[in-house]
């Protein structure tokens, strides 16, 4: 998990590591996307009413049909012996796949509560498995917040999965692209995709989890999201090899996205201009609009869900804002490699959180954007500063050329409410 | 163990943060992981407060487990301390941070902070949010109240308002209208605790004549306290609807010894008037069914069956704590208490009662719109919208009247509504087309009862029959014809059996 494990790359820029109370989610959190990416998965969190409480929260307005996750509650009676634990939540599990027959693979999701205890979730797993297949398949990983940082309970989740994948015979060619996407982003990648004659194409996470891609030594793979360390080094265990590029966000960040793949499949140049050609154009246009508004704006990022990085160079080199502060969670050199080295010079890149430290520089740096939160948004708000809320930026398609446009206007918009209202 | 989707309350520690953001000059610092830093937003995105809580966490990591995890709290002790010089610090854990047992209470004592630091035990495997809230502000004023002091012969009567927290269902206008109503019996208001007081002012508790508990779940523990220790004697009357309050008039003027009569004489609400006005026939006898914290759904059962002529057919809480007032209060409307913080089976229950109104929370909100009953909101858990910008009590005699509207709108508009779609064979309307206020997904029937032997098939006639009955009674009537038929051992429905059943359960 430890991004800081990875060798010196390039972008070497000085990072101020800071240790403190820490102003994120837990890597639970990331159920609340999973779930609906992966249709036919149920993601059963072994935890507290703290853990229960979190998911309900951060799923904000309740998405009340009986969604496809919930919370095995330890009680009491479960600490006083392990044994007692494991048959409690065999119990559970029993009761909940009488209860919901359409669940294909079930997520056991390690909590605080559950390691602190040491609940072995993969023993159990294992036998769980037994006992449902092959109707049920159950997978176990931890989001907890003592070793995940929101968006790692993607990578953890992703990472479970990659034992699952099916071998591929021979060495044949194909690409992944890891990271979950909105299904329209997948879809317009997969028609550039096809354009270019790059192909054949999967996604990790499938939509369905009994329907997971293949993977051998001729695969090769495309993160399309910045936090994925652990998923990428067991694709690489299992022969696949990442193509290093910047991330597809914006014009310039999507096009290196995609050229990382035409590469390798040895698209001629001018074939890849022409495919590209229409999306970039309408991804500039959509910019320039915004980029008026947004050019030099000063920003400063609270970590939050290792996007920062990819944001910042996106927000400076296509929308001409200033970057002050950086903050991330995690700092993962050898896949941000590319994005470091495009980032401006004299920026202050800070890994960790001191959050009153960190608070404390941002009301010195008075920047024009903070992106934040949502334990700190309204505050900052209160003090003057315009912020914009970081969890909408892993909940909205912003990824690709159709969405660089909406990406903008998601900073913009509160730069626009703050310059209309007049009470 | 015990499977969750939903819950209507956080673990203990959200309690005492209640506390604690209600507060000025208090600060918590929470032995906890970062992920339970979550826990904020719920007072800066659903409350829109403009400042964080006051609460440090000291965000341990797996890597510090079995080594310095105890240093790790003192250090965030220490720095809180220099930070935010509060009057008094609260110190606990969260439920992994109980796991580990380092002792927050006990590693505090020996930095030797200048301020009164306030250990808590909450036992976050056994209890749950209001518990942990009442056991909070205990703590604090056991810790802060100075002794009773004597009043002068003659000097105004002075009543502590004992209750209010943040993120409370509507919490803030209740302290107003509470606060007048005292004003206009000639009572002062000393102290209002949590909400607003700091260390200093809990200090000052003991110069009350009265404490007026507003909501039993937060102060019912602090208030016995007080009364045992100080001699100050606790309200017990909740006012709200008209008659609790004029019970709690009474109630507080015999306490401290002044005359409620001129109070009790005014007409202050218009409720009474609203519900006698001929318009209102239409809510005589509605079926309620009731869910929510004890204090409100013991409060939403009085007022539905003594001030709006509803029946209430169902009445339950997730309060454990107060489960027998509960179950009393049931029994008065001759029903039994669902105790439970299941909400599969509070749907469970309203899907089985088939009650034309849900009071609840806003789960039962939820469940009320997919089964397609009007619904309103009496009780936390609280949603944004259960924080409106205008004033809205729920308390009083402005908060009868606002009650009065908040339940009557839903039915309104269903009225409405219904008697659009009596003019269904107009080209405009479309049949089967929900009502608008429920939202715009067509209305999904209610689950079918309990089938004993296969349903009867209608004759044509009969279900051409049925289409004239009007829109808004026309599902029960399908449903008690098809029991009927049911119990008859019919197979067929024909324009006879409808309206043979019509006959038997109009009865
Ligand atoms: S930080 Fe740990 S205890 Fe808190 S919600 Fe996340 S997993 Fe549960």
């Amino acid at each position: 998990m430890d991004g800081l494990a990875a060798g010196p790359g390039c972008g070497e820029a000085p990072v101020l590591r800071e240790r403190g109370q820490r102003e994120v989610f837990c890597g639970l959190t990331g159920i609340i996307w999973l779930h609906r990416k992966i249709q036919d998965a149920f993601f059963l969190v072994v935890g507290s009413r703290t853990c229960a409480h979190l998911l309900q929260s951060a799923a904000g307005v309740m998405i009340f049909a009986e969604p496809r996750f919930a919370t095995a509650i330890i009680d009491e009676r479960d600490l006083a012996g392990m044994s007692d634990a494991n048959d409690e939540l065999d119990r559970v599990v029993t009761r909940l796949i009488e209860r919901r027959p359409d669940i294909r693979m079930l997520f056991l999701v390690g909590s605080c509560p559950s390691e602190v205890i040491k609940l072995d979730l993969s023993r159990a797993a294992q036998r769980l498995s037994k006992r449902f297949s092959p109707a049920v398949r159950v997978l176990n990983y931890s989001g907890s917040g003592i070793e995940t940082t929101f968006t790692q309970g993607e990578d953890a989740c992703l990472a479970a999965l990659v034992p699952e994948m099916p071998a591929e015979p021979g060495s044949a060619r194909s690409l992944l692209v890891v990271g979950a996407l909105a299904e329209v982003v997948e879809d317009q990648f997969l028609r550039l995709f096809a354009a270019l004659g790059v192909g054949p194409v999967r996604f990790l996470p499938s939509r369905r989890a009994a329907e997971l891609p293949a993977v051998g030594p001729g695969t090769r793979f495309l993160l399309a999201q910045p936090f994925l360390a652990e998923t990428a080094r067991l694709l690489e265990g299992r022969g696949a090899q990442r193509l290093a590029a910047p991330f597809p966000l914006g014009a310039e960040g999507t096009t290196a996205w995609l050229r990382a793949a035409a590469r390798e499949w040895g698209v001629d140049g001018a074939k890849f201009d022409a495919v590209v050609a229409p999306g970039q154009a309408r991804a500039r246009a959509a910019l320039a609009q915004r980029a008026e508004l947004l050019a030099g704006k000063s920003i400063f990022f609270f970590p939050d869900s290792q996007l920062e990085i990819p944001l910042a160079r996106f927000l400076s080199r296509e929308c001409g804002m200033v970057l002050t502060e950086v903050g991330t969670p995690y700092l993962h050199r050898q896949h941000l490699a590319e994005e470091l080295a495009m980032l401006p010079a004299g920026i202050t890149l800070s890994e960790g959180q001191h959050v009153d430290r960190q608070l404390d520089r941002c009301r010195a740096a008075r920047p024009d954007i903070t992106v934040c939160g949502l334990g700190l948004a309204n505050p900052l708000e209160a003090e003057g500063l315009t912020t914009k809320w970081a969890i909408e930026l892993v909940f909205t398609p912003i990824q690709g050329f159709e969405q660089a446009g909406d990406l903008a206007e998601l900073f913009a918009r509160p730069l626009v409410r703050r310059a209309r209202l007049m009470v | 163990m015990e499977l969750a989707v939903w819950t209507y309350e956080g673990p203990p520690h959200v309690g005492a943060m209640r506390i604690a953001t209600a507060m000025e000059g208090v600060h918590y610092v929470l032995h906890a992981p970062q992920g339970d830093t979550y826990a904020d937003l719920l007072f800066t995105m659903i409350e829109r407060r403009a400042k964080r809580p006051p609460v440090t966490y000291t965000s341990f990591q797996a890597r510090d487990l079995g080594g310095d995890t105890a240093e790790l709290f003192m250090e965030a002790a220490r720095d809180a301390y220099a930070r935010f010089k509060p009057q008094a610090m609260l110190v606990g854990a969260s439920c992994t941070a109980e796991l580990i047992q380092d002792d927050p209470g006990g590693l505090a004592k020996t930095l030797g902070l200048p301020v009164p630091v306030v250990a808590l035990e909450l036992p976050s495997y056994q209890k749950k949010e209001n518990w942990g809230a009442a056991e909070t502000f205990y703590r604090l004023v056991r810790a802060c109240a100075g002794p009773r002091v004597a009043r002068a012969e003659g000097a105004r009567p002075r009543a502590n308002i004992l209750g209010p927290t943040a993120l409370g269902f509507r919490h803030r206008d209740d302290v107003v209208e509470v606060t007048r109503l005292l004003a206009r019996l000639g009572v002062d208001v000393n102290v209002v605790a949590p909400m607003g007081a700091t260390p200093a002012d809990l200090a000052r508790l003991g110069e009350a004549d009265v404490n007026v508990v507003l909501y039993p779940e937060t102060a019912g523990v602090a208030a016995a306290f007080l009364q045992r220790q100080h001699g100050i004697p606790a309200t017990k009357t909740v006012p709200i609807g008209v008659g609790a309050t004029r019970d709690f008039i009474a109630e507080v003027a015999a306490l401290v010894g002044v005359d409620a009569g001129a109070v009790l004489a005014e007409q202050a609400s218009r409720l009474p008037w609203y519900s006698r006005s001929v318009d209102s026939t239409y809510l005589t006898g509605k079926r309620v069914f009731i869910f929510g914290d004890a204090t409100h759904a013991i409060a939403a059962a009085r007022m539905a069956a003594e001030e709006l002529g509803f029946v209430v057919v169902g009445l339950g809480t997730y309060t454990r704590e107060y489960a027998r007032d509960v179950r009393e209060a049931a029994k008065a409307h001759g029903i039994e208490a669902l105790i439970t913080d299941d909400y599969l089976k509070v749907e469970e229950a309203i899907a089985a009662l088939r009650p034309e109104l849900v009071l609840g929370t806003q789960m039962e909100r939820h469940i009320a719109k997919r089964l397609g009953v009007p619904c309103a909101v009496i009780s936390a858990p609280v949603h944004v919208q259960d924080f409106p910008a205008r004033y809205s009590p729920q308390m009083g005699f402005e908060g009868a009247n606002v009650i009065f509207d908040t339940w009557v709108h839903p039915l309104m508009m269903g009225l409405e509504e219904h008697l659009l779609g009596m003019f269904r064979e107009d080209f405009e309307f479309a049949d089967g087309a929900a009502p608008s206020h429920l939202g715009h997904a067509p209305a999904r029937e209610a689950p079918p009862e309990p089938v004993a032997a296969g349903p009867a098939t209608w004759a044509a006639e009969a279900e051409s029959e049925l289409r004239k009955i009007p829109f808004f009674v026309r599902g029960k009537a399908r449903r008690n014809t098809e029991s009927f038929a049911r119990e008859r051992g019919l197979t067929t429905i024909t324009i006879e059996t409808l309206y043979d059943a019509k006959a038997h359960f109009s009865r």
